[in-house]
């Protein structure tokens, strides 16, 4: 079974309130001092899934695409390490501060060039923009089913059967093959590499691609074709009022919670 | 003439509570200058009145199933039949793909999981958290049509008023789907649904363990209008059902009084709970971003707190 897995870096999305600051003129997050960059969290779960799968066929290769300035080779090493067995980075000044929009058609047209593809796994959403539509965009340029937000997969006769998280319980559907099949936190802990497995990662290619390698013009790429412009982007205020409840011991303060709260209407 | 489309929702015969948000929101645009509002309804005539009575101007329904790939076809009619320029999804389970999907495939993108909307010169201009909560953001679009998903709680929805009347015309356009359902499974919810109760008491890791929950759901239980909630990192442990989520990720809450036990209110947890009126909460560190925004805090071990506290409360009656 071929897989494709998309991986993306962002900033550590457990940054601290208090560490994360925002250049309002520039639109752009200021990296926090000492956090590095990490891979999407979904990302790795969507890598893992690729691995099963792969395991579970009995053969199959799994590559890994990542659209990003050349530090998001340290993502398709992650996913090297993890076990998937080549890279593609997309990497092109023509794709810095592009839109999700841009970035599925560079994703569908970087899947398509890689040609031989079952099924194709992604993150649910990525934690910088938490948006969630790349995989949606790059089943419409692809003209092939998404099924988002799994918690498992498995592969069938028919193609792939996958359950859904949903708002208010679990789906289980079926789609035929090629498809795009969106990894959620519920699929559970991705593997974990180790010194060896990153050593030997070393070893294994990452191609990279520009936006002509891909066939894509001017038009497709670049800032100002966004067809979504950032207006503004800042920190929002937090006041912070709190009033601590006293007492010499937990219990105590317990009552007196609870009599603060009788005496402001809440319970 | 532009004008706005909402896509409405409907779960087990009724039309959901973020469905006449929805409505709500066109209205404020409306009020803007953004035109009359249309809604859209894969449901009845009857729900389409509903609509209507709640604030639409016009409706269309469709008989489509409710996936995301078969009401594409009959969402992109009513687009084109209504003359809508700004589209308004929920961010439920199907908007997460509807909205996408529908950006695509007019050649634009939509702005998931917004907070504020607003009309400038004419266009829309909405504002979303991102960066897990950290930051917020602006965008317009360059393209005619805009699509956005609004959060839950966002909106108020308008009283109805019966009088209201409007057009209501059924779409037959649909499209098939590659995807084949084998089953739905419904959390098994008892009680209150956690979007509705007036308090909510959640856990989070700091608990300990699972059995913890129990006396959360005594303590909810005392309070008699309360629903339990739980934390990413409680429900990832297997202590409490996705379901019961609060959060980016999860539900969007705004009860009156929310009691956040153990939870150390990471952004993408406040996400979802943010809008609450008044919150409590129980946790060893001062310093824990849950407490900074919480109108009352006890600092000290839950276990030791949280029996007394319903005591307390069962005493006060
Ligand atoms: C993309 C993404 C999406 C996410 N979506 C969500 C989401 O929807 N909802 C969500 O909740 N999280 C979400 N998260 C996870 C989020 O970043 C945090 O990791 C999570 O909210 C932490 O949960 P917590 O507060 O229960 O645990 P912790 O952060 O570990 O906090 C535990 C707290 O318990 C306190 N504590 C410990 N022991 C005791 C005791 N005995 N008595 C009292 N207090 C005690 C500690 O002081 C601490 O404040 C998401 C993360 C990402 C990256
Ligand atoms: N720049 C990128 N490079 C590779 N994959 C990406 C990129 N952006 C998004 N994706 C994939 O799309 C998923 C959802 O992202 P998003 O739509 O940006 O929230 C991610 O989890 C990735 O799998």
């Amino acid at each position: 079974m071929n897989i494709i897995v998309c991986v993306k870096q962002i900033p550590d999305p457990e940054t601290p309130a208090a560490s994360f600051k925002v250049d309002e003129a520039a639109k752009k997050v200021i990296p926090a001092q000492g956090i590095a960059p990490v891979v999407n969290p979904y990302d790795p779960q969507a890598t893992e899934a690729a691995l099963r799968l792969k395991d579970a066929a009995g053969g199959g290769k799994v590559t890994v695409i990542s659209l990003g300035p050349d530090s998001a080779r340290d993502a398709i090493k992650h996913a090297l390490a993890m076990g998937a067995d080549e890279g593609v980075l997309l990497n092109d000044p023509a794709f810095d501060d592009i839109d999700n929009f841009q970035t599925a058609n560079a994703l569908a047209a970087a899947i398509k060039k890689i040609g031989e593809c079952d099924l194709v796994l992604m993150g649910r959403a990525s934690a910088d923009w938490d948006m969630g539509v790349v995989p949606l965009g790059v089943g419409q340029a692809l003209g092939v089913p998404v099924v988002s937000v799994a918690k498992a997969i498995e592969k069938t006769a028919n193609g792939v059967k996958v359950e859904r998280v949903l708002d208010d319980g679990f789906q289980t559907v079926e789609a035929p093959l090629p498809a795009i099949v969106t990894v959620s936190n519920e699929f559970g802990e991705p593997r974990y590499p180790q010194l060896r497995q990153i050593m030997m990662a070393a070893k294994k290619t990452v191609q990279v691609w520009s936006a002509a390698d891909l066939g894509l013009g001017a038009d497709a790429t670049g800032a100002a074709n966004r067809v979504m412009p950032l207006e503004a982007l800042y920190v929002p205020k937090v006041e912070s009022n709190v009033e601590i409840i006293e007492g010499d011991s937990p219990e105590e303060k317990a009552r007196n919670l609870a009599q603060k709260l009788r005496a402001a209407k809440l319970i | 003439m532009p004008g706005i489309l909402v896509v409405a929702e409907a779960a087990e015969g009724a039309v959901t509570p973020a469905s006449f948000e929805l409505i709500g929101a066109a209205r404020k645009l409306s009020g803007e200058g953004a035109g009359p509002v249309a809604a859209f309804i894969a449901g009845s005539e009857a729900q389409a009145k509903e609509l209507i009575a709640v604030g639409a101007d016009s409706a269309y329904t469709s008989d489509a199933a409710t996936q995301a790939d078969i009401l594409l076809p009959a969402v992109q009619a009513a687009v084109a039949q209504s003359g809508a320029d700004i589209v308004l999804i929920a961010q439920s389970s199907l908007g997460r793909d509807l909205g996408p999907m529908l950006a695509f495939a007019n050649n634009t993108g939509v702005a998931m999981d917004s907070t504020e909307l607003k009309i400038e010169a004419g266009r829309l201009r909405a504002t979303r958290s991102a960066y897990g909560g950290n930051a917020r953001a602006e965008h317009t679009w360059k393209s005619p049509l805009q699509v956005v998903t609004v959060k839950a709680k966002s909106f108020d929805a308008p009283e109805a008023d019966a009088s209201r009347s409007g057009a209501v015309t059924a779409i037959a356009e649909k499209g098939e789907s590659k995807i084949t359902v084998l089953g739905t499974e419904k959390a098994v919810s008892t009680g209150i649904r956690i979007e509705d109760a007036a308090v909510v008491v959640s856990g989070g890791r700091g608990l300990g363990d699972e059995s913890a929950f129990k006396a959360l759901e005594e303590l909810a239980g005392t309070l008699k209008v309360a629903a339990v909630g739980a934390s990413r990192a409680a429900c990832d442990l297997g202590w409490y059902p996705p379901s019961q989520q609060v959060g980016l990720t999860g539900k969007t809450v705004s009860p009156n009084l929310y009691i956040a036990i153990a939870i150390s209110g990471a952004s993408q947890h406040m996400a979802g709970m943010a809008g609450s009126k008044n919150i409590v909460s129980i946790n060893k560190d001062a310093d824990s971003n849950m407490v900074r925004v919480s109108k009352f805090a006890i600092i000290d071990d839950y276990k030791k707190v949280l029996p007394a506290l319903i005591e307390e409360i069962k005493k006060l009656g």
